[in-house]
């Protein structure tokens, strides 16, 4: 059977997202479940990015909310202190060629600021293993956040407001396309065997003479660079950033995404990106109803408690993620 | 220079509290290379326990007196301990053969589990409760006039269990055969295993230590800023672990070090017009730390095994 | 393991909100609210929450307007960034409400104002004190006063009742509120001659804030102001004693919870701070306010409640002058607020859609709140 040129697929992806972004926008499909929609690309982008770094390469990143921030600000300045004079300049074609240009420009922005962070959070975080890597990604992310919080002119705790309501549905789920394909053409390369071999034993693959700085710094510019572009798509379609929307828990659920579809299991962690995303909001449906007069409200309320418990059970009973097809074996231990 | 020393004595009480938690940490990795998340929050549920047995106790015994704060302080480390074993044994024990990350991220979960189940309104809320008064708070004055140093006998009563509580684990750690058997453990567990050592009783009584010790920092911090949430053990936690870096992980008298080294710099720079940055701090010190000499000031370099 | 039926289970959950369950209403008046219910600030959410309710059901039990019943539709927003949008896309676009009610927290309001000014839905905030709120759009009201009067009149308190012309200020600059009253009492008090001798700021959750307050304790002030939430500022003020702070505190609406006095203990008697109302007020129509949330709700109001309950009167009371529920229309019955009797005070909305009315100012008097002064609007 012949074998579909992978770049073949890519444009056809985009393609199709176009058309689908005209059914998508219009009157089927009402604010809300667009909304939704628009939050499962984003996610899925954030989920694909972080699981390069956590998943694959096995290089256990909690700081991914800085990244996102990184790009949200960048992205969000660009467009609205620098959009109005670029848009001028474009006349009557403001619409068709300005907006876009303006936003992939924002966008593309967004990401390699985002990718320079995360060279920057990468090459200190070399000699770090497990425990402490995390710690110090978390560090980071909260340092981000405190810089954020301190700019006087992205509004420091009050927040950017007025965004230009730039993402849609082609934008969003072209660049889901553009990261799956990325993040799978990585994986199955050179590098992909890179990142496998810094994975499962950094010492026996620096002995055989893989250079694991390369890999490791690798896997975080490129998880950031898509981290920053999903923060960029976030922020256009909020149309309002703060810093403390970009916490520790934002982390921590992108992590937890990642560890349901399986940490290296690209195909399982978009489907845990497309349940969790979905689940907060069946759970605000069940809060809202009520039976024989006794308000369900107490579900969501346990929505955070199912979330933890969700991941300790996970990990005791089957830590290779809910959806595991074919994700990547648990390591034997050595004593 | 008033400024300056009363800052070194705040700094000096605020340290001791993240001594105490450090000593958790540095002894749980000193035996298991693995860090426990969830240790703040055990002193979260410290401090909770602390308000809860006050209420019990205070018909049982007069309030704010000396033996009612004993009692509380020691049923907290018990019941914290029982919690720290049961933690370990249902969460951690069945992935000990599995990669270090599967048992880092059980950890977090669990951390979480406590937190999210600890602000739900029918157990702690959200919201702050005052810790009750368990010993009469007296301000203490070296000097006279505006150059008057202030000393809070709370802030006395910390560092001086803190003293107290480390000696007594350098105590049990050196000159006791379980602590013995926990040094065994941490040189190399598979070795003190076929030494005859019982791993689990070990690993067990590590973590009912540390985490009785993570109990008392809980009421010691829970006496000295009287208002406890769920959430209260996030920053002390990972503070806590920055100073068990900063000082050596694995080494007990390196922790207390770093909680009062970082105790000190964080009121500095409180009292600084860097003062946004206070938070921040504790991380940059992490990473420079890690990066310069990741053994820790008072560590020895460990060289990895192959 | 259980794993097939666990997933069918969870994506039978993950679908629902495509089920199209849409609110059945019938014959009723939708109203959208929303709130924190869960999350960090739950227990503002739920105050002002729980104050709405109850304005709604006392309105239905009179009657409702135009003749039909009011519907709350409350959404949670989990005191997350993000969720403001996407829940009032919900009530907008899938169950069709005709106002919407939220929030207090300022940046969450200022997440979802653009989204109802869009769609023309009258949106009315009950505490959200950033003044850059209701610069969103026409359709953005609040029966607050802004931060700007706020800051002003704590300046001018300050000066005259104080007799403080050096003063340190403490910020916590996580909070957006308390940023900007900061910025907003700065002005003002220095226009007016004041000078401030320290500045410094927290971060809010955190407990320990004897760095500061030493540094600012050096520099002398004659009083000290604390822009933040009662849960630090309890903590605060009583290390400040501890330390030997003896001249007064006071700070903003961010005071107001009987829990300043049980943390803060004989610490925080003496200060002062200004909020919305007084749950002590002797007008019936006070007292009746907190008989009925204390009925039905077993705790006493706080301001938090008080607006929840005035921002639903005064959209209720807009659409009976208006006899309508059109977008357009209702707004500029709800523009014309004045002299509305609400709970805390009398309630006209200006031409910058925000609340012109006068602030208490409170003490703290042998472990009970204290009015001391209403302060008008110029």
């Amino acid at each position: 059977m012949k074998r579909l040129n992978p770049k073949l697929l890519l444009v056809i992806a985009i393609v199709a997202c176009f058309g689908l972004s005209f059914v998508a926008h219009s009157r089927l499909i009402n604010a809300y479940y667009l909304d939704i929609i628009l939050g499962i690309g984003i996610n899925i982008i954030l989920a694909v990015s972080l699981n390069l770094i956590n998943g694959y390469t096995g290089q256990f990143s909690l700081g991914h909310a800085g990244f996102v921030a990184v790009g949200a600000y960048t992205a969000a300045s660009l467009t609205t202190f620098g959009g109005p004079s670029f848009l001028a300049a474009f006349g009557g074609a403001k619409e068709t060629v300005g907006v876009p240009a303006l936003f992939l420009s924002a966008l593309l922005a967004g990401g390699i600021v985002a990718a320079i962070a995360g060279f920057g959070v990468g090459v200190p975080s070399l000699r770090l293993k497990g425990d402490y890597l995390a710690i110090v990604t978390l560090g980071f992310g909260e340092i981000i956040r405190v810089i954020f919080q301190n700019i006087e002119a992205v509004g420091r705790s009050s927040g950017l407001k007025g965004i230009a309501p730039y993402t849609t549905f082609f934008w969003t789920f072209a660049w889901v396309v553009i990261t799956i394909f990325t993040v799978l053409t990585l994986v199955h390369s050179t590098y992909g065997r890179g990142f496998l071999a810094v994975h499962d034993d950094e010492v026996a693959a620096s002995a055989m003479g893989i250079n694991t700085t390369r890999y490791k710094v690798t896997a975080f510019v490129v998880g950031s660079f898509f981290a920053g572009i999903a923060g960029g798509l976030y922020a256009h379609l909020k149309t309002f950033i703060a810093p403390a929307g970009f916490d520790f828990m934002m982390s921590i659920e992108i992590v937890t995404i990642v560890i349901l579809g399986g940490m290296g299991n690209t195909p399982g962690v978009i489907a845990a990106a497309i349940l969790l995303t979905l689940l907060p909001q069946g759970l605000r449906i069940i809060a809202g109803t009520e039976i024989g007069g006794h308000s369900l409200r107490w579900v969501a309320e346990l929505r955070m408690i199912i979330y933890a418990a969700l991941i300790i059970l996970i990990m005791l009973t089957r830590p290779q993620g809910l959806f595991a097809i074919h994700g990547l074996k648990p390591r034997q231990s050595r004593s | 220079m008033t400024e300056f020393l009363q800052q070194l004595i705040n700094g000096l009480a605020l340290g001791s509290i993240y001594a105490l938690i450090a000593l958790g940490y540095t002894m749980v990795y000193g035996v298991l290379r693995f860090i426990n998340f969830a240790h703040g929050d055990v002193f979260m549920l410290g401090a909770f326990s602390g308000l809860y047995l006050t209420r019990a106790l205070s018909h049982a015994l007069p309030s704010q007196s000396l033996r009612l704060a004993i009692s509380v302080l020691l049923l907290s480390m018990a019941i914290c301990a029982v919690l720290g074993i049961l933690i370990e044994r249902l969460a951690y024990r069945p992935l000990r053969d599995k990669p270090k990350l599967s048992v880092l991220i059980t950890a977090i979960g669990v951390s979480l589990l406590i937190e999210y189940v600890g602000q739900h309104p029918s157990v702690f809320t959200p919201s702050p409760h005052t810790f009750p008064t368990l010993l009469p708070n007296r301000n203490f004055q070296i000097g006279a006039g505006t150059s008057a140093l202030v000393i809070n006998s709370t802030e006395i009563i910390v560092l001086a269990i803190t003293a107290f509580l480390l000696l007594v684990l350098q105590f049990i750690v050196h000159r006791t055969k379980l602590g013995t058997a926990m040094r065994a453990v941490s040189f190399n567990a598979s070795a003190a295993a076929l030494m005859g050592i019982n791993i689990n009783v070990v690993i067990s009584f590590t973590f009912g230590l540390g985490s009785a010790l993570a109990a008392a920092a809980g009421i010691l911090y829970a006496a000295k800023y009287p208002s406890i949430d769920p959430l209260m053990g996030v920053m002390p936690g990972l503070k806590a672990f920055v100073a068990a870096v900063l000082g050596g992980i694995g080494n007990i008298p390196g922790a207390a070090m770093g909680g009062l080294v970082l105790g000190v710099v964080e009121t500095f720079m409180g009292g600084s017009s860097f003062s946004n940055y206070r938070d921040a701090v504790a991380f940059a010190i992490l990473i420079l730390i890690l990066l310069f000499k990741p053994s820790g000031l008072l560590g020895k370099s460990e060289v990895e095994k192959v | 393991m259980k794993k097939p039926s666990l997933i069918c289970l969870v994506a039978g959950l993950a679908l629902l909100p495509f089920a199209g369950c849409k609110q059945q209403a019938g014959n009723a008046i939708k109203i959208g609210e929303f709130a924190s219910l869960t999350g960090k600030e739950a227990t503002f959410g739920t105050m002002s929450h729980n104050g709405t309710l109850l304005a709604i059901e006392e309105a239905n039990a009179a009657g409702g307007a135009l003749g039909k019943k009011l519907l709350l539709l409350t959404e949670d927003d989990q005191s997350k960034q993000g969720e403001p949008s996407t829940v009032v896309k919900k009530l907008i676009s899938s169950d069709g409400v005709v106002a919407m009610l939220g929030e207090v927290a300022s940046s969450r309001s200022m997440e979802a104002a653009p989204i109802c000014q869009q769609n023309k839905v009258p949106m009315i905030s009950p505490s959200s004190t950033n003044v850059r709120l209701t610069e969103i759009g026409d359709y953005i009201f609040r029966v607050c006063f802004t931060d700007e009067f706020q800051g002003k009149l704590l300046a001018t308190f300050a000066r005259k009742s104080l007799k403080a012309s050096n003063l340190a200020i403490l910020t916590d600059t996580k909070s957006d509120y308390s940023v900007g009253l900061s910025r907003d009492f700065r002005a003002p008090f220095t226009a007016g001659g004041g000078k401030i001798v320290a500045e410094q700021t927290y971060n809010g959750g955190d407990k320990d804030f004897k760095g500061q307050l030493t540094a600012i304790k050096a520099a002398n002030p004659e009083a000290v102001l604390i822009t933040g939430y009662y849960t630090d500022v309890a903590l605060m003020v009583r290390q400040g004693r501890q330390l030997g702070i003896q001249v007064p505190f006071f700070g903003g609406d961010g005071w107001e919870s009987s829990k300043l006095i049980e943390i803060g203990g004989p610490d925080v008697e003496g200060t002062f701070f200004s909020t919305h109302f007084s749950p002590e007020e002797t007008t019936p129509a006070v007292q009746n306010f907190v008989k009925k949330f204390q009925d039905k709700y077993n705790q006493t109001p706080d301001a938090m409640a008080a607006l929840g309950y005035d921002s639903a009167m005064v959209l209720i009371e807009a659409m009976k002058r208006a006899s309508t529920t059109d977008g357009p229309k209702l707004r500029d019955t709800i523009a014309a607020t004045k002299d509305h009797d609400g709970i805390t005070g009398k309630i006209t909305l200006d031409a910058q859609r925000n609340a012109s009315k006068p602030a208490v100012i409170l003490t703290v008097k042998n472990g009970k709140f204290k009015f001391v002064e209403l302060v008008k609007p110029e």
